[in-house]
């Protein structure tokens, strides 16, 4: 069987806790998902959902300090075509991949970079580091990175230190500093959060044109739907930990079947116009601002979880059977929910 | 204009940094060039010419032996530079590596910094005078001794810097890049721990010119046969009431070596502030 079929990155029942005060708290737990080659996989959820810890589970980036335990298996496809669990690698191999085949990119571009080195410097090190490249040869790798990333003047550029740049410049370093190896697989932490909307388009964008030419997998975390819609081929949708729907993306924004998903998409601008356009129509309040959705309640304590459901406190479908046990992730295909009501969701 | 030039009108644009820099050159310049030049004995004995007060032929005036006070000055220069400096470096190397392992790995921290605090309880010229009298009185172990002395200082700063850079997401994303520890801990922790390291390195070459000073007074300080600034005063401390510019003189020439040292690096810190750097 060829590796071909395989997806790049296979994700299985993917379980992480920490060490607190408070005892171990599971923060993240039957997480599975798949990435095929040159997709984008967009991982949804509000802060505390566990998207963050998903990525540095993969990546293996946890603090020593919080004694993080990994369980589940990540089977990526390597360059050479070897298939293997990145989580069970031993931590000398692990290396090998990480920012060389696995690049990942970082929230905050204004912390990612080293104060006091250049950025020409920074992107060397890593095809230093991987492709054992010479420090003229990986210099130039760096200028062409920068030019890459649409830095103009990246001959000056490459030897600025990162003050001297604007936040959306630093993110495009970034980017070239993941980009440096090639890798097959980027995971991006929500890359464009900590900038302008206008620049936020700029970035996605470079993205969508870098994965385009060479097709990497993309793993995208984010807690912006419209960034989703717009860019990504399958979304995972995250709650308290756990995946509650995974579809293809056209799937879940024309009919999200998971309470929490519909709630999501309830919250946004748009939707709410949409909605309150059509009561207009009804004759009942025209010309009022629309009122955006809110979901009722927090999401619960990963220190006390409720008996079954997590999302179950706050849902307006709740029953009895809800609260009995956690709800599997069901579904055919590519389409999962893990709701007991979930039939009767898309028809509400 | 070069970067370095930049760098250094940065640097100079405070008259008093600019006059310390060119105080301290000339410091060191005399007491590197002066004995190639001269070979004037500091040690000579003129028991005719003893306590004589300043004049044409003895600038700084004569001790209780005669000898030329000037002379001794530029050649304890050598003695209190290198015993300053060489402790300063010490200190520094030594204290950089503590502190940032004890910042960097968590399981060292204890350990490390109960140590730093056991030393840092002794006043530091009493745990002077306790190591030269275990070590021996003599030049290197002076030296030996304000290396430990001074050591913890070093070890808290660097660690109190290390744990915040820790803490950053460059070492995060170091380590996403796929670099191992000691790389980034040479890589990207030490090259940010520069400036407070520099600081420390101007601050406690100051101290160590004073300790040295201080201990040589006591008695337990470098052998009296080695003129060092500090073995000066304390021979002159009999006749001192007979003849000021015994003690005057070797103190002047503490005083304001010290102050220097101390401006310089006032305004090496403000150069590498990235925060002061922005503001202006």
């Amino acid at each position: 069987m060829s590796t071909d079929t395989f997806p790049r990155l296979e994700v299985r029942g993917l379980a992480t806790s920490f060490a607190t005060d408070g005892g171990r708290i599971q923060s993240v737990a039957d997480v599975s998902f798949a990435i095929r080659a040159g997709e984008t996989l967009a991982l949804v959820g509000e802060s505390g959902s566990g998207k963050s810890v998903t990525s540095l589970s993969l990546m293996g980036l946890h603090a020593k300090t919080s004694q993080a335990q990994v369980g589940g298996e990540a089977w990526f496809v390597r360059r050479d075509g070897v298939r293997v669990n990145l989580l069970a690698l031993p931590e000398a191999q692990r290396r090998a991949l990480r920012g060389n085949e696995i690049a990942m990119i970082f929230q905050e571009p204004m912390t990612s970079l080293n104060p006091v080195l250049t950025v020409g410097e920074q992107i060397a090190e890593s095809v230093r580091l991987h492709q054992g490249l010479d420090r003229t040869a990986a210099k130039a790798h760096a200028q062409r990175m920068l030019e890459l990333v649409e830095i103009p003047a990246a001959r000056q550029r490459v030897d600025e230190y990162p003050h001297q740049l604007s936040g959306g410049m630093r993110q495009r370093v970034m980017i070239a500093l993941a980009m440096a190896c090639q890798p097959t697989l980027l995971i991006a932490d929500e890359p464009t959060t900590a900038l302008d909307v206008t620049i936020q388009a700029q970035i996605l964008a470079l993205m969508g044109r870098l994965q385009k030419e060479t097709g990497m997998s993309l793993l995208f975390v984010t807690h912006n739907l419209g960034v989703v819609a717009q860019y990504a081929d399958s979304v995972a949708v995250m709650y308290a930990g756990r995946i509650v729907e995974s579809a293809p993306v056209h799937g879940l924004f024309a009919a999200p079947s998971h309470p929490y998903t519909r709630g999501l998409l309830a919250c946004l601008p748009g939707v709410a116009r949409q909605r309150s356009r059509q009561q207009g129509e009804s004759g009942t309040q025209g010309g009022r601002r629309p009122l955006l959705a809110a979901i009722p309640g927090q999401v619960a304590s990963p220190l006390a979880p409720p008996p079954g459901c997590a999302f179950a406190p706050r849902c307006a479908l709740r029953t009895d059977d809800c609260d009995a046990a956690m709800p599997p992730l069901s579904g055919e295909g590519a389409r999962r929910v893990r709701c007991l009501h979930a039939e009767e969701a898309v028809a509400a | 204009m070069k970067p370095w030039q930049a760098v250094l009108l940065r640097l100079f644009s405070r008259k008093v940094v600019l006059a310390s820099a060119v105080l301290l050159t000339l410091v060191v310049a005399i007491a590197t060039v002066f004995p190639w030049v001269s070979d004037a004995d500091p040690g000579a004995i003129s028991i005719s010419e003893r306590l004589q007060a300043p004049s044409a032929t003895h600038w700084a005036g004569t001790d209780e032996l005669g000898r030329d006070v000037m002379l001794r000055i530029v050649h304890g220069a050598r003695y209190s530079l290198l015993i300053g400096g060489l402790t300063a470096a010490g200190a520094v190397l030594l204290g950089t590596l503590m502190g940032m392992l004890a910042g960097f790995f968590r399981r060292l921290d204890a350990p490390l910094m109960r140590l730093v605090d056991a030393m840092m309880s002794f006043p530091d010229i009493l745990l002077g005078i306790a190591l030269v009298s275990i070590l021996g009185a003599s030049l290197w172990n002076v030296m030996l001794a304000l290396v430990i002395v001074y050591t913890p200082r070093v070890a808290r700063v660097v660690r109190a810097s290390t744990l915040v850079l820790r803490e950053l997401l460059f070492v995060d994303a170091a380590r996403a890049l796929g670099v191992r520890t000691h790389l980034i801990l040479w890589r990207h922790v030490l090259p940010n721990l520069v400036s407070p390291v520099l600081v420390q390195l101007t601050f406690i070459f100051a101290y160590a010119i004073l300790a040295e000073a201080g201990l040589s007074f006591l008695g337990v300080g470098v052998p009296p046969d080695i003129p060092t600034w500090g073995t000066m005063i304390a021979g002159s401390l009999e006749s001192s009431d007979k003849a000021f510019w015994t003690i005057l003189y070797p103190g002047l020439a503490i005083v304001f070596t010290a102050l220097s040292l101390q401006m310089l690096g006032d305004g090496v810190r403000d150069l590498l502030d990235p925060k002061l750097k922005k503001a202006s």
